[in-house]
């Protein structure tokens, strides 16, 4: 059993209360940096010195947070309302378990048994405004006395393993944190590598700009889960990645183009060790290189993820080998990142 | 001009990949320029120093194009894409497209139920000639540029990429020509415009400018039955007032209108319903800048034969060097 993998994915932690799973992060990573702090916006940054060889200044994010819900308002009948904290599926919510604020209140997503439904709710998706968390209360009085006004929701689930899969929830991005974890407890790079445990990803890449800001690194590196889709398909379109194909390399989505050197420089690390990879379906989606690439002149930025089937839902799907191989790519991409990747062909035209 | 032109708007470079299109600008500018560097994002940078009695310009015209890049190569041999920068349908099935290494292929749509439909980007391919996946020559996440030759029909310019290699020509003509300036000019060939102007972005938070001048291009509704607005080819340089991004410094539009009339040159003021330039990047980059555009009149904007007008080229270069050769009091 992945420990690490367990612990952080039955952590809570939505965008915006992140406090449980930096808790744990700053546990976790304490003996292995040399320093750490938290921002004003929730960010946990910790650095690890290097050994002297470079001057490089090189951060690696990934995001804290995931999807959740957040409890909006109180009806007669004891239920509570609820909205979405980043883009949680309406298809997957109803039914599930799930635990409200601080003193985790454990809840039911309600939903009307089979018996009960006509003919057309049988065949439509159930809105999530309409849906209601039911912690059993009999009145609107009792179910406030137990839970306040802007309380965070999270899914219950259980993280579990079969053979080399493994299911939980928020692997989105509890597999990117784990997977900077596990740099944190290497051996020194050449650079003082910075690490930037982020906020608020899941609602707009909020937390990685106010870190890249404050730390101006020359490089950025982002460790992420991004959604395979690999499931059968009649089309011969397979959108995006497979489980079990190896770490995603984003080349571009609707916010970043990553820099090509950087991607080539993973890709060619990854040859090099005999790492398979997959390239992402390049189109929509988004990561945290968009706050990161734009700021102070411009930062070379790429994205390493691990496939996951079923984010943004109650229960996720990885397979450990890819996360092994995410891990086993960053690393391998930061040791031999030398400031000569990133010179270009023009660079060289100007020097005569 | 013309033939500085036409060597920049047959190059290769969708946004992210401009290596191509940024060797040759840079080969053009290298004897002009009193230092030149590329940023972190790919931005050419040439500066051209002042006597110090002025401010710190930066000058602004992008060298991506927009273009296609692959996301799945079906089992015989065919490139499923997705956009870079806006891409419109309508301007797909039969066009022609390069990848960096040159390889050509040609664009259709599935099958359609009626000519009146009109598929989506994703229910269009490329042929490239392949086989089947295994020998396709192209990888997933590569990215492809329309081809399309340069022509000269009187007063008349024609091509793809238009959109913003006049601009560039415009920048790197106004380089030539200046003399002398009280300012500080950096003129900035950016990268990624087309995909929600980034480039300029990362170059305007370096180089913290007091003054921010995009030179870009923008639309003519002096076509059959066109959106309504009034710019028209020939009539001069538009003056931008405000588009969707960004509303124009009023002391760098009135700078601007006087130096026109003084100088002699036409002009015409634009208001844009739809789009932006890198102006919008640069007047909330860093503390912010007084931002404006000399734009370009072109019509069929995004398709593979923008046409802009001669003299409207002729004169920008004029105003821009007049801008720069005077105070800016704002």
């Amino acid at each position: 059993m992945n420990e690490l993998l367990q612990k952080l994915t039955e952590t809570a932690g939505i965008s915006g209360n992140e406090i449980e799973v930096r808790r744990l992060i700053s546990d976790l990573i304490a003996d292995h940096v040399d320093t750490w702090r938290v921002d004003s916006m929730g960010n946990l940054i910790a650095t690890k010195n290097g050994t002297g060889e470079s001057d490089l200044r090189v951060l690696v994010d990934a995001h804290m947070d995931e999807v959740g819900l957040m409890i909006t308002g109180f009806d007669q009948d004891g239920t509570y309302k609820f909205h979405p904290v980043g883009g949680v599926s309406e298809r997957a919510a109803l039914g599930k378990v799930v635990q409200i604020g601080p003193k985790k209140i454990i809840g039911v997503i309600g939903a009307r048994p089979i018996h009960l439904l006509k003919q057309e709710q049988r065949k439509s998706v159930v809105k999530l405004e309409s849906m209601r968390i039911d912690i059993g209360a009999k009145s609107k009085d009792e179910a406030m006395g137990k839970v306040k006004l802007g309380d965070s929701v999270t899914f219950v689930t259980d993280y579990e393993e079969l053979g080399e899969i493994a299911i939980g929830k928020a692997f989105d991005n509890r597999a990117g944190c784990a997977a900077l974890i596990e740099l944190l407890k290497g051996e020194s790079y050449p650079f003082t590598l910075v690490a930037a445990f982020t906020v608020q990803e899941e609602v707009g890449l909020r937390g990685a700009g106010v870190a890249a800001y404050a730390e101006k690194p020359d490089i950025a590196l982002v460790l992420e889960c991004t959604p395979a889709y690999d499931l059968p398909n009649e089309r011969d379109e397979s959108p995006n990645v497979v489980l079990g194909g190896g770490p995603s390399i984003y080349v571009m989505d609707r916010g970043t183009i990553q820099d090509p050197r950087f991607v080539a420089h993973i890709t060619r690390t990854a040859a090099d060790y005999g790492i398979p990879f997959q390239i992402r379906q390049p189109g929509g989606g988004g990561t945290n290189t968009a706050a990161i690439q734009r700021k102070s002149g411009g930062i070379p930025a790429a994205t390493i993820a691990t496939p996951a089937r079923y984010i943004h839902s109650p229960v996720s799907m990885i397979n450990l080998n890819d996360f092994a191989n995410v891990v086993k790519l960053a690393d391998g991409a930061l040791r031999n990142l030398l400031p000569g990747i990133f010179r270009r062909n023009d660079d060289l035209l100007n020097d005569q | 001009m013309l033939e500085l032109t036409k060597k920049l708007v047959e190059a290769y470079g969708p946004s992210g990949f401009e290596d191509q299109i940024r060797e040759l600008i840079q080969a053009e500018i290298a004897s002009f320029s009193d230092e030149i560097s590329v940023d972190a994002m790919g931005n050419l940078i040439a500066r051209k120093k002042g006597d110090g009695s002025g401010l710190k310009v930066m000058i602004a015209a992008h060298m991506d194009e927009i273009g296609l890049m692959v996301t799945h190569i079906t089992k015989k041999g065919f490139l499923r894409f997705t956009n870079i920068g806006g891409i419109r349908p309508q301007t797909l099935m039969g066009a022609r497209v390069q990848f960096a290494d040159g390889t050509l292929g040609a664009i259709y749509p599935e099958k359609m139920d009626s000519w009146n439909s009109l598929h989506p980007l994703n229910k269009h391919y490329i042929d490239v000639g392949a086989a089947d996946k295994e020998s396709c020559p192209i990888p997933i996440g590569a990215a492809a540029a329309f081809v399309r030759p340069f022509a000269v029909q009187g007063d008349q310019w024609m091509s793809k990429s238009m959109d913003d290699r006049i601009g560039c020509v415009i920048a790197i003509e106004s380089l030539r020509r200046m003399e002398h300036t009280p300012h500080d000019v950096y003129f900035v060939f950016s990268v990624q415009e087309e995909v929600g102007t980034r480039g300029a972005q990362a170059a305007a938070n370096g180089l913290q400018p007091d003054v921010g001048l995009a030179i870009d291009v923008t639309i003519a509704g002096d076509t059959p039955e066109s959106q309504t607005m009034a710019i028209g080819l020939g009539a001069g340089p538009a003056i931008k007032v405000k588009d969707s991004g960004m509303i124009s410094h009023a002391g760098l539009v009135r700078k601007m209108k006087a130096t026109a009339t003084q100088a002699g040159i036409p002009y015409q003021l634009e208001v844009l319903d739809g789009g932006s330039t890198d102006a919008r990047s640069m007047q909330i980059a860093g503390p912010g800048c007084a931002a404006g555009c000399i734009s370009i009149p072109s019509r069929y904007v995004h398709t593979q034969s923008e046409i802009v007008n001669a003299n409207d080229v002729e004169n920008s270069v004029r105003l821009l060097v007049a801008l720069l050769s005077e105070a800016l009091d704002l």
